[in-house]
């Protein structure tokens, strides 16, 4: 869990210095070598790793918006997951997704860039499970700023009444870009939203990694069990912007400050060192998350950008002839692509 | 459809030169000192001004009441905005990526644009919704769109596009005071926003008073006598720039930005065919059954209109979401040179 963290936190980073390449002094959103937005979640590493300690590969898990913490715990391939990030051909969707639509099928992740609309998918692979008689689950996250949405109500619902074996994530930075929680809720555990549907709601109230993972066990393993639903709420922080380039203006100097002293990687290292774990191996897991980043990001870049024309591929699985290859773009046919 | 009365104001002496948002933010200020029952309604919109500047500033005027930050719960925020306008407020919704369109779609499409027709003209919901569009940084499929048919396909709700600040202020002034529900569509590269480097083009001229902008009149942008582009949004601008292009080579181009899609000044760009008998349509939207052909047809349909057309080009995103990668974007998203080749195309010169 410590290495699914330090891991994740280490990635940001290190993207974060290859997003802000070519973006300074002025910031241009499409200058640099990572296109598009990105949305960093340095603060939330203690759910994804506490969570997904307890998935399997059959197990499915969807994605918000910010999911580069999610993903690396689900175990999703780094180096092609870093490809996509920087848009390249060997990326996992071949440069078609980027950093808010990533799909590894080996470890059943997906992601949405629409807020909330990972819980219906997640319902329905609950659905499929509960169909095929397996006993994999599945888990959808989400932020709090999400739990208004019709989405997210509609799918406890769904997965309530047909007992499906999902577990609703809601991670709660406080912040849903520029409104604070208070702002889009009045009720101030999230987890309380589950008496609603009659499934167990917890609320896990500091970034405390351990109660995670203890917290998570139990409603996953209820899950496995042909147990039915339950919802988890997590007290994350964004230690940043919304996204980068964010200027924040909004956000007092305090709470930035706060976001940052409560950080739920030092913590589980306490932990860690309170149960006796040395600093050699604690420093031995540091240095293995950072070759292995360092090794996925030096990989993607190498890697090749996709060919225009490989724009016109992939809307269908059985494509209906006529309709790749960039046919009904006359102008753009008749001159061979624009690069 | 009758010609309007093209923009008094257009005339008027101005040094003073504001970005898109800019303009749209003075005309929402200007109307909400005017009339109480104007308030915006969005994610986001207050304290941060709106992620594309579309509110920059109003909240410190108008404060929390007036410029009210929603949930995260589309269906919810822009129904409430057709029920407020139907109880005779006139509300602005932000709907923040035209993307996020299927959220709240239902209380778009089923009730703000139709309750005006199914209660016989009874009921009228004037509200604004608007909502950023376009590609060109990279943001993949579900936050590049522009999906101008989508809204103009179905009947009920007014279209606009402008494509400079003085259009987007006179536009917005009108949008507001319509009695029927609008959708306003803004182009995030137009913006001037400061992470998003805009163009020239739409910074402009723009009075200080009040001005309306006719909906249905549609702007030559450029007047020219070989070829006409029509085309709207962020495109009248690259269209403009195939124009100096093709200048150069004694190419005469004329630029009709449409400004609003419903209504549709199709007088305009009829006059303007039969003046160079061809016509290559530009769009940001998806090919198939959108502008583009809309715009044809309505060509082809007028008396002597096939007559008139020796040639016609399409350029529009052809039928891919958007990709992510830079390579593959900048392919499906017609540029420059692309209008500069279909209107090479449509006078026959490859
Ligand atoms: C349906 C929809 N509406 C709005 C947005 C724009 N948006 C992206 S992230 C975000 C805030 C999300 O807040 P939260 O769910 O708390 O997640 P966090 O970003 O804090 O991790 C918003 C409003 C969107 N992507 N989808």
């Amino acid at each position: 869990m410590y290495e699914a963290m330090v891991t994740a936190r280490r990635y940001e980073e290190r993207l974060q210095e290859e997003y802000l390449e070519g973006k300074q002094p002025a910031f241009d959103i499409s200058a640099g070598p990572i296109p598009g937005e990105l949305h960093l979640a340095a603060g939330h590493e203690a759910s994804g790793a506490g969570v997904c300690q307890h998935l399997r590969d059959d197990d499915t898990v969807t994605a918000p918006h910010r999911p580069h913490h999610i993903a690396v715990a689900k175990g999703v391939d780094l180096k092609r997951m870093t490809a996509e990030i920087f848009g390249r051909e060997t990326g996992l969707s071949k440069g078609k997704g980027g950093h808010m639509h990533l799909f590894d099928p080996d470890v059943n992740f997906a992601c949405s860039g629409i807020i909330a609309e990972g819980c219906p998918p997640a319902v329905g692979a609950g659905l499929a499970a509960k169909k095929r008689n397996t006993d994999s689950v599945a888990v959808a996250f989400l932020g709090e700023g999400a739990i208004d949405q019709g989405a997210f109500l509609e799918s406890l619902n769904l997965a309530a009444v047909q007992d499906l074996p999902v577990v609703f994530v809601v991670e709660d930075n406080d912040w849903a870009i520029s409104m604070p929680k208070d702002r889009v809720t009045d009720v101030e555990n999230g987890a309380r939203r589950a008496d609603g549907f009659d499934m167990p709601g917890t609320r896990v109230d500091a970034d405390d990694a351990v109660a995670v993972y203890e917290a998570a066990r139990e409603a996953i393993g209820r899950a496995r069990d042909r147990n039915g639903p339950s919802l988890l709420e997590v007290q994350v922080h964004r230690r940043m912007g919304h996204f980068m380039g964010d200027p924040q203006a909004y956000r007092s100097d305090e709470d930035k400050a706060a976001a940052q002293q409560r950080d739920s990687i030092d913590r589980l290292e306490s932990d860690l060192r309170a149960h006796g774990v040395d600093d050699e191996t604690i420093d031995e897991l540091r240095s293995s998350a950072k070759e292995r980043v360092e090794e996925a990001i030096e990989w993607a870049k190498e890697q090749p950008e996709p060919e225009p024309a490989d724009a016109h591929e992939d809307v269908f699985t059985n494509p209906p002839s006529g309709v790749t290859d960039g046919e009904p773009n006359v102008a753009k046919t008749e001159t061979g692509g624009d690069d | 459809m009758a010609q309007q009365e093209k923009d008094p104001a257009k005339e008027r002496q101005t040094d003073r030169s504001l970005t898109m948002s800019r303009a749209m933010v003075e005309a929402i200020a200007h109307e909400m000192r005017a009339d109480d029952d104007v308030f915006y309604m969005g994610e986001d919109v207050a304290d941060y001004g709106g992620i594309f500047d579309s509110t920059e500033g109003l909240l410190e005027e108008f404060g929390h009441d007036r410029i009210m930050d929603v949930p995260i719960s589309e269906t919810a925020y822009i129904g409430a905005a057709v029920g407020a306008a139907q109880a005779g407020m006139r509300p602005i919704a932000e709907l923040m990526f035209v993307d996020f369109f299927g959220v709240g779609m239902d209380q778009i499409y089923n009730q703000m644009a139709k309750n005006t027709y199914m209660s016989g003209g009874s009921v009228s919901v004037p509200m604004v919704l608007t909502a950023a569009v376009g590609g060109t940084y990279n943001d993949a499929a579900q936050h590049s769109q522009t999906l101008y048919g989508t809204f103009a396909h179905l009947p009920g709700m007014k279209v606009v596009v402008p494509s400079t600040a003085y259009d987007a202020k006179g536009l917005m002034h009108n949008a507001i005071r319509d009695d029927d529900p609008v959708v306003y569509m803004f182009h995030k590269r137009l913006m001037g926003i400061g992470w998003l480097p805009a163009p020239d083009g739409p910074k402009t001229p723009v009075p200080e008073d009040e001005y309306t902008i006719p909906f249905g009149s549609a702007d030559v942008k450029r007047e020219g006598s070989d070829v006409t582009v029509v085309t709207l949004g962020l495109h009248v601008h690259r269209a403009l720039e195939a124009a100096d292009e093709l200048a150069d080579d004694g190419i005469d181009v004329e630029v009709v930005d449409l400004r609003t899609l419903v209504p549709l000044d199709t007088d305009t760009v009829r006059d303007s065919v039969a003046k160079t008998g061809r016509l290559v349509v530009v769009d940001e939207d998806y090919r198939s059954f959108g502008v583009t052909g809309e715009i044809v047809a309505q060509v082809a349909e007028a008396e002597d209109g096939l007559a008139d057309l020796e040639a016609v080009e399409r350029v529009a995103v052809p039928d891919v979401p958007l990709p992510y990668a830079r390579p593959m974007e900048n392919e499906v998203v017609p540029d420059a040179e692309d209008i500069t080749d279909a209107v090479r195309a449509a006078r026959g010169d490859e």
